[in-house]
């Protein structure tokens, strides 16, 4: 059987070079792998591309990595009020920043997941957003290209695993994991817990196993909006 | 409270039209949740359409969605009762109503791209006579500005309706010719609710539907940066 479940954090995330792109679950506070971020910290790694909806968020969630110079490039929605680090590291230049409708990141997230190579869609048409990208006309009506967002790693936060990486969430938790998780090279879970194989109805599971390359148990920490 | 928008700042604006008393922003939530009708599937933006859920006409039951993956969320949670991991997208920490639902963030999105949502309530910067909406970024702010889910909704929501106050706080109409303020999405708005009047965005232009208390067509017009028809 596949060894998925690691015994530490630190274990989880030492391989994860300079470069990296990583993908950091969570919305709103919640679903954030902000134990698996603590030990980036600690690993180290720099000039990271993070992939996330936001920019972190006070003291907490990617604000940590900002603060400590590790990212230097990033891929988000809505940066958010209180992604003080961020907006620090952006104005002195240290930081550059795409920015992507939120349903499109999800998109261009699962285009790279199911092998596509890219996708037209009408938002964005004339805004920003489309400076750059191939514009089309399709029944009619005017639509941009946009292309799959890949990465090296996925740091997610589910609710259960079992031994083989099943998982399920917790409530509005889910958001962007399991988009996440099956688009990147490798996903590492952070789990409140680990259940027996078989102890997750198969009915139950919302990502399959197949998605999901490392877990570890942490307690989870939410920062408050 | 009601107010009169600052508009003391603009002198292009009549005195008398200065101190006219305007809608609340809950007043103009409450003369939105009119529009919706029953059994609608609706997302709520930021800002005056976050107001919206707590002045719906009695006997409306509507399907609140929300893009970080619930619909029928309910309301706001009571101190006590907040759960972290169940909280709208201003991160403020709600309720569900019987028979909701929970899935990714991708499929919330496909909801709103998708036009499978009846109803959008979005806030605004400015609003064009083709129904343009303007609610990413403030030209000259420092920031990146903050898209979210704005473009997606925009742009494939059946019914987008913008609730905003008719004027900036300096009196400037925010119904205009052509926007000013980086564009979110082409075409998309149908109706725009503001604390003066309700107009919709037809293919004859801007028609003036409603009116707040004590105003007249001609003032709203007066306030409006768009040829109106009334």
């Amino acid at each position: 059987m596949r060894q998925k479940l690691y015994a530490t954090l630190d274990a989880a995330v030492a391989d994860i070079p300079d470069g990296a792109r990583i993908m950091f679950g969570g919305f709103g506070g919640s679903g954030f792998p902000n134990n698996l971020i603590e030990a980036l910290l600690r690993r180290g790694s720099k000039n990271l591309t993070a992939i996330s909806n936001n920019c972190g968020t006070r003291e907490g969630e990617l604000s940590p990595l900002f603060k400590n110079g590790q990212i230097s490039h990033v891929i988000a929605a809505f940066p958010g009020p209180h992604s003080f680090y961020f907006q620090e590291r952006f104005a002195k230049g240290e930081v550059t920043i795409e920015l992507v409708p939120q349903g499109i990141l999800c998109e261009r997230m699962r285009a790279a997941a199911a092998g596509l190579l890219g996708f037209y869609t009408t938002v964005g048409v004339a805004t920003e957003v489309a400076e750059g990208k191939e514009e089309r006309v399709i029944n009619g009506q005017r639509c941009i290209l946009e292309m799959p967002i890949h990465a090296d790693y996925a740091f997610i936060k589910a609710d259960k695993s079992d031994g083989l990486g099943n998982l399920t969430y917790r409530l509005a938790a889910r958001n962007f994991n399991p988009i996440m998780a099956q688009a990147a090279a490798t996903t590492i879970a952070e789990v409140e817990e680990v259940v027996p194989v078989g102890a997750i109805d198969p009915e139950h599971v919302v990502t399959p196993a197949i998605f999901v390359h490392r877990v570890v148990v942490a307690k989870g920490i939410r920062y408050a909006a | 409270m009601p107010h009169n928008a600052g508009s003391e700042e603009n002198p292009k604006v009549r005195p008398a039209l200065r101190s006219k008393v305007r809608l609340t922003r809950e007043e103009i939530a409450a003369r939105a949740a009119r529009e919706l009708p029953d059994g609608a599937y609706v997302n709520l933006g930021w800002g005056i359409p976050n107001l919206i859920a707590d002045h719906l006409p009695a006997g409306i039951t509507v399907y609140f969605h929300s893009e970080n993956g619930i619909l029928g969320m309910g309301r706001r949670a009571k101190p006590g009762e907040e759960d972290l991991d169940l909280v709208d997208a201003m991160k403020v920490p709600v309720t569900l109503i019987p028979g909701a639902s929970f899935f990714h963030q991708a499929d919330a999105h496909l909801m709103t791209r998708g036009g499978h949502l009846d109803v959008a309530v979005l806030g605004a910067f400015q609003v064009s006579e083709r129904g343009d909406l303007a609610n990413w970024k403030v030209p000259g702010a420092k920031g990146v500005g903050a898209i979210g889910g704005a473009m997606d909704i925009a742009a494939g929501t059946k019914k987008v309706i913008v609730c905003m106050e008719h004027t900036t706080r300096e009196g400037q109409p925010k119904i205009v010719r052509e926007l000013t303020y980086p564009l979110t999405c082409l075409a998309c708005v149908k109706t725009i609710v503001t604390d003066l009047a309700v107009i919709d965005v037809t293919e004859q232009g801007l028609v003036l539907r409603d009116l707040a208390p004590g105003w007249n067509s001609e003032e709203v017009q007066e306030l409006t940066a768009a040829a109106l028809k009334f």
